[in-house]
């Protein structure tokens, strides 16, 4: 199995990656080698096992529904590169 | 040709919990932007999230509640994708494995009818941040209170065949959330949305045609609007030999029309993968328990107990359990004025609801108590006013507030019950009208009516309707 250059420039572009001529060439190498390993261990056969989210063994806790984290918005707004109104501002984005 | 309308929802419940999904903020409506916005909520290296009990809770009582399958283990996912609002660049959410799956709702249909709606799957999530676009001179405002905030996502089967019906089945499910208290359903907050994936194919074809996805409808008329503008588009490109393109539209409800969003084409992939932050969420039989133990009585049954306990038509049943206040409201009304619940359920849906809706209010938000109506409820059991002059003691109640026999004694309400006092008026109405008298005693049985009119004239309607009658046939019909 592997990859084209085609699909890498697609994941660059999802992950909003720059990513230039040479180094998809690179990239979709080495992505196809990662492919082959994946590949390998997707051969073994794993019928009646129940496919692991996580690798330790143990469920999520739970957390009682409480407020419990105070306003930061100052400490938080005073870390942003830009801020007015208690809003962080971003370049403009509209779809 | 003819075309079969199909039609799935999504909707978006915002649970009605005290803090977020994963961090401890508060996530009261309308606070001071970024107020409630943590450093798990703004996604900052080193913070982890913790799942809320109450939202997992809430989760389980809905899927109980639609008669679904509870995953004994379910998954977070990150849905990841580009957007200032979204600070960590993913949202956490379910994927394969969602937390509820396989339940139904049954809807009314207009016919009289009812459908079985299939829910595919309700899943946990995160809310997004606001992105304020006006009055920041070309850069965008960024407000993160809301993000983090606890969201069902409840997905439908493709069930729905007209825009009626997607409306029929998004308000059961609202009135179900709210009955359950798991979500304020309040739609101008935002707290209940939906997108509506719309498309159409020949009647009769098993294939499901291109569909669209309409996102971000917060009102029952917008779903409707929306969808029916998006039906008639889809017939239009299909029939001048067009082609449905996958898409994401935005309905604009001022010009009443969907447009493009985005095109699936180049379509978010959301590259989801199990959110390694979170283990898996294992939900055990006696947690399922412990909230089935919780379960209100639902809109349904609810409904099945007014026809049989209160012997009530099965429209008005429905209509009084709409919402659970409605519902309170009318069965403390009953208590308090036992003895006609038929009565009480038509002031209920009529006057009351009339004067509601005038004044866009809600029912919790009545003007009159029940106790106050129930005390004018009892005076027209007991014959003591008329329901028509009744309805001058209700404007008195929602006006001015008071008791129900206080506004009777006042106004002079009171019903002639008496029936010397009601004969001798008779008489005295027969002697002064003689010419009448005879053209109804020749055949003119229509005369009658004059008479009752003169009667009330004379009573300022106070007269009892049923006693006038009797008695004034009677007289009329002595000779």
């Amino acid at each position: 199995m592997s990859f084209t250059i085609e699909t890498v420039r697609g994941i660059a572009h999802l992950a909003r990656l720059a990513v230039d001529e040479p180094e998809l060439e690179a990239y979709t190498q080495v992505l196809s080698r990662s492919l082959d390993l994946l590949a390998q261990i997707n051969a073994a056969d794993t019928t009646g096992i129940t496919e692991m989210a996580h690798p330790l063994d143990v469920a999520q806790r739970l957390r009682p529904d409480a407020v419990t984290e105070p306003d930061v918005r100052e400490a938080c707004l005073a870390q942003a590169p830009a801020a007015d109104a208690g809003l962080f501002l971003v370049p403009k984005v509209i779809e | 040709m003819e075309w079969e309308v199909v039609i799935g929802l999504e909707i978006h419940a915002q649970l009605a919990t005290t803090s977020k999904i994963f961090s401890g903020a508060a996530i009261r409506y309308g606070a001071a932007p970024n107020t409630q916005a943590c450093a798990i909520d703004l996604g900052y290296p080193g913070t982890l999230p913790v799942l809320n009990e109450a939202a997992v809770r809430m989760a389980v009582k809905f899927g109980l509640a639609v008669d679904a399958q509870i995953a004994p283990r379910s998954v977070f996912a990150r849905k990841n994708y580009f957007y200032p609002d979204l600070p960590k660049g993913y949202q956490i959410s379910q994927f394969e494995l969602p937390v509820v799956s396989g339940g139904h709702l049954d809807i009314d249909l207009e016919d009289g009818g009812h459908k079985r709606v299939g829910i595919t799957r309700a899943h946990l999530e995160e809310d997004a941040g606001k992105s304020l676009h006006e009055d920041f001179h070309g850069l965008t405002g960024i407000d993160l209170n809301r993000a983090g905030t606890p969201l069902l996502e409840i997905v439908s089967e493709p069930d729905m065949r007209s825009a009626k019906e997607a409306v029929a089945y998004m308000k059961k499910l609202h009135a179900l959330v709210r009955y359950l208290e798991i979500c304020d359903g309040n739609m101008q907050e935002g707290s209940f949305r939906c997108d509506a994936n719309v498309s159409v194919r020949p009647r009769g074809a098993t294939r499901l045609g291109t569909r669209c996805e309409i996102k971000n409808l917060n009102s029952f008329r917008f779903v409707e609007r929306a969808i029916n503008f998006e039906v008639e588009r889809q017939i239009d490109v299909l029939e001048s030999g067009g082609q449905i393109v996958q898409e994401t539209r935005l309905y604009d409800s001022v010009k009443d029309e969907t447009r493009t969003m985005r095109s699936k084409e180049e379509a978010n992939d959301y590259r989801y993968f199990p959110d390694p932050d979170l283990l898996p969420l294992m939900i055990e039989p006696a947690f399922i328990s412990t909230v089935r133990a919780t379960l209100p009585e639902l809109p349904d049954a609810r409904r099945a107990r007014f026809v049989s306990q209160y012997g009530l038509p099965d429209y008005d049943a429905a209509v009084l359990t709409t919402t659970r206040e409605l519902a309170d409201y009318y069965e403390q009304l009953v208590t308090q004025a036992p003895a006609d619940a038929k009565l009480a359920a038509n002031w209920v849906m009529g006057e009351l609801a009339a004067r509601l809706n005038e004044e866009n209010l809600d029912i919790t938000e009545s003007r009159v108590s029940t106790a106050q109506l129930a005390g004018m409820l009892v005076r027209i059991s007991d014959q003591t006013i008329s329901g028509k002059l009744a309805k001058q003691v209700f404007e008195v109640l929602w006006t001015e507030g008071g008791e129900a026999d206080a506004i009777i004694d006042r106004l002079g309400l009171r019903q002639i019950t008496d029936t010397g006092a009601i004969e001798a008026m008779i008489d005295q109405i027969l002697a002064d009208n003689p010419a009448q008298l005879a053209q109804y005693r020749s055949g003119k049985d229509k005369l009658f009516g004059f008479f009752v009119g003169q009667a009330m004239k004379l009573t300022a309607g106070k007269a009892n309707p049923a006693q006038l009658n009797e008695l004034l046939r009677r007289k009329l019909d002595a000779e």
